[in-house]
């Protein structure tokens, strides 16, 4: 059932002293990086001020915006020597961020993820088809070094190539998957192709997360495929997948307190809120030694469930993620900024002011368009270069944003103006 | 002679040719040919017409995207072997065409024969040598319509 009753069943005494112990270290280590030695002496803050946990709010929060602008090594917090591991997020030069891990680092991220699967009952046993991106992605990795630790047998299958995917299934005899819930949706098309029953393999579990998904959705691929389906959740600042995670009452996803301190705040006066009323998540790493991040603002919209779960474990749980604060979107697993698009769209010659961005779900494929004003001086024409804008846009984009947009060239003018900030995005995905 | 045909950028979409029209009647300008030529989502409306650049002013005041693109209008004889004769000499001299359009002015006697070659006035002289008449704008309008034959 645990697996590691102890620090899961904790009383919650306990458990905040552990965290203020841990929340001390954390701000002797932080203190090491450029950032925070700048900013700690900035408010004239030492160690010994922070007595409780709620002397937390002394520091001001770290924004994405603040990785971003002292990439890449602001935030690190020991000798690049102790470093083993490091992700990235896509983005060209000056949008990327980097995190760093030292092997302590790793191991205690790997431990999170193996308590996290066998919670819902992975073993030894297991043959576990982890089918997501491995690379700089911490979805891939993440997941297999905790499933390795449990003893499962893993295939490190990656995302895509459904044909072969559930060749692997059948070969191996797979038990436990990891896929994000649209390529799960996606591939029962591919099952229905192939005329085998996507009840009819031996998976009885999988770790469905990397996008926002609603209780219907899980249903749908719980029906489909007959196997019970664990929402996940994780940010690469927080290391990746394994911040928090469902047991097997599906009901919330348990934080793990003891490496993460969690506060809900108001996203606008960053006040904190009483459990069970939404607002923004912000993490505190509370055993990172490599790159500690202190209050970051994930930009991610919950609440707290109140009350303690039937499963035992005191660390208490977050609703699934709604929605965020900003205008981030996720395709295919694949976090986009608007704003990337926007900055490539107008390196461009030939863009002219203005673009929309079009998300819509056909079946269970998701996809982008995107219209983009021609600029009335590039028009020549002729509809030969047209087609070469088109090309460039789509070329442009797909190694910025990784995934391949579907571009409409529109006329100048013609998409809807508005009054102050631009409605970049139309989200026609329902459930 | 160089003549001008009017491209118009527009969305794949129904109603686009009708605003075209609808404008270009109102101001009296009238359509000898077109031609449109479509990419997925969007493509270009080709025109001739009698007077282009009043043609250009009126639809580029309603927001569309108008370019003027210096065409070749050849006559033709619009008899069997007619065509022939032009494309065989553009083959021979290597001219590409972008893009090309027909229209017939007097039934069983003329034709003319609208091209977007990359060098229209290289193309031009290579034609004339072999003794093709081209036709500008104003030749092109001032063309008389074949059902005046008649008279």
């Amino acid at each position: 059932m645990y697996w590691g009753k102890a620090i899961e069943t904790m009383d919650r005494e306990d458990l905040a002293a552990l965290q203020l112990e841990r929340l001390q270290k954390t701000i002797g280590q932080a203190a090491n990086s450029f950032y925070y030695d700048k900013l700690f002496k900035e408010i004239g803050l030492k160690t010994e001020d922070i007595r409780s946990l709620a002397d937390l709010d002394k520091i001001p929060p770290t924004t994405k915006e603040d990785l971003r602008e002292h990439w890449p090594y602001g935030f690190l917090a020991t000798s690049r020597d102790e470093l083993v591991r490091m992700h990235s997020s896509s983005g060209t030069t000056g949008r990327a961020t980097v995190i760093f891990h030292t092997a302590g680092d790793l191991n205690e991220w790997t431990n999170l993820l193996s308590r996290c699967m066998y919670m819902t009952g992975m073993r030894k046993s297991d043959v576990f088809q982890n089918m997501m991106t491995y690379g700089l992605f911490t979805g891939g990795l993440g997941f297999h070094y905790g499933a390795e630790r449990i003893g499962a047998l893993v295939i490190p299958a990656g995302a895509g190539n459904s044909k072969r995917q559930i060749q692997l299934f059948k070969d191996f005899g797979t038990t436990v998957i990891h896929i994000i819930p649209s390529y799960a949706l996606h591939l029962s098309t591919v099952f229905e192709e192939l005329q085998i029953d996507p009840k009819d393999t031996n998976i009885r579990i999988a770790y469905i997360g990397a996008e926002p998904h609603s209780e219907k959705m899980r249903q749908k691929i719980e029906d489909i495929y007959g196997f019970k389906a664990y929402n996940s959740y994780g940010l690469s600042e927080m290391n990746g997948p394994g911040v928090a995670f469902e047991c097997p009452c599906q009901n919330g996803l348990h934080i793990w307190e003891d490496n993460f301190l969690v506060e809900i705040l108001d996203p606008l006066t960053l006040q904190p809120l009483p459990d069970g009323e939404e607002g923004e998540l912000v993490l505190t790493t509370l055993v990172r030694e490599g790159m500690p991040i202190i209050r970051y603002r994930t930009k991610d919209l919950t609440r707290i469930l109140p009350g303690i779960c039937d499963c035992g474990r005191t660390h208490r749980r977050i609703e699934r993620i709604k929605g965020r604060t900003d205008d981030m979107l996720i395709l295919k697993g694949v976090n986009i900024f608007p704003i990337q698009i926007e900055k490539k769209l107008m390196e461009i010659q030939g863009v002219g002011k203005n673009f929309l961005i079009i998300l819509d779900r056909e079946g269970y494929n998701d996809h982008m368009t995107i219209k983009v004003e021609v600029e009335r001086q590039f028009f020549n024409g002729d509809l030969k270069n047209l087609e070469q804008l088109r090309q460039t846009i789509v070329e442009g984009l797909k190694s910025d944003i990784l995934i391949t947009p579907k571009v409409d060239l529109v006329e100048p003018d013609s998409l809807p103006q508005s009054e102050g900030k631009a409605k970049r995005v139309i989200d026609n995905r329902k459930d | 002679m160089i003549a001008s045909q009017l491209s118009i950028f527009s969305e794949n979409k129904p109603g686009k040719l009708a605003t075209v029209t609808g404008i270009l009647a109102k101001e009296k300008v009238n359509i000898r040919a077109t031609t449109i030529s479509t990419s997925d989502t969007f493509g270009v409306i080709n025109l001739i017409v009698d007077d282009p650049e009043r043609a250009q002013a009126a639809l580029t005041k309603t927001g569309m995207l108008v370019k003027i693109r210096r065409v070749l209008a050849v006559l033709l004889d619009d008899q069997p072997g007619g065509l022939n004769k032009l494309a065989q000499l553009l083959a021979k001299e290597d001219i590409n065409v972008n893009n090309a359009y027909g229209f017939v002015l007097e039934n069983r006697v003329s034709a003319v024969f609208v091209l977007d070659v990359d060098q229209p006035e290289k193309a031009e002289k290579v034609i004339e040598k072999k003794g093709f008449k081209t036709l500008d704008a104003d030749a092109l309008s001032a063309v008389e319509p074949f059902h005046y034959m008649k008279y």
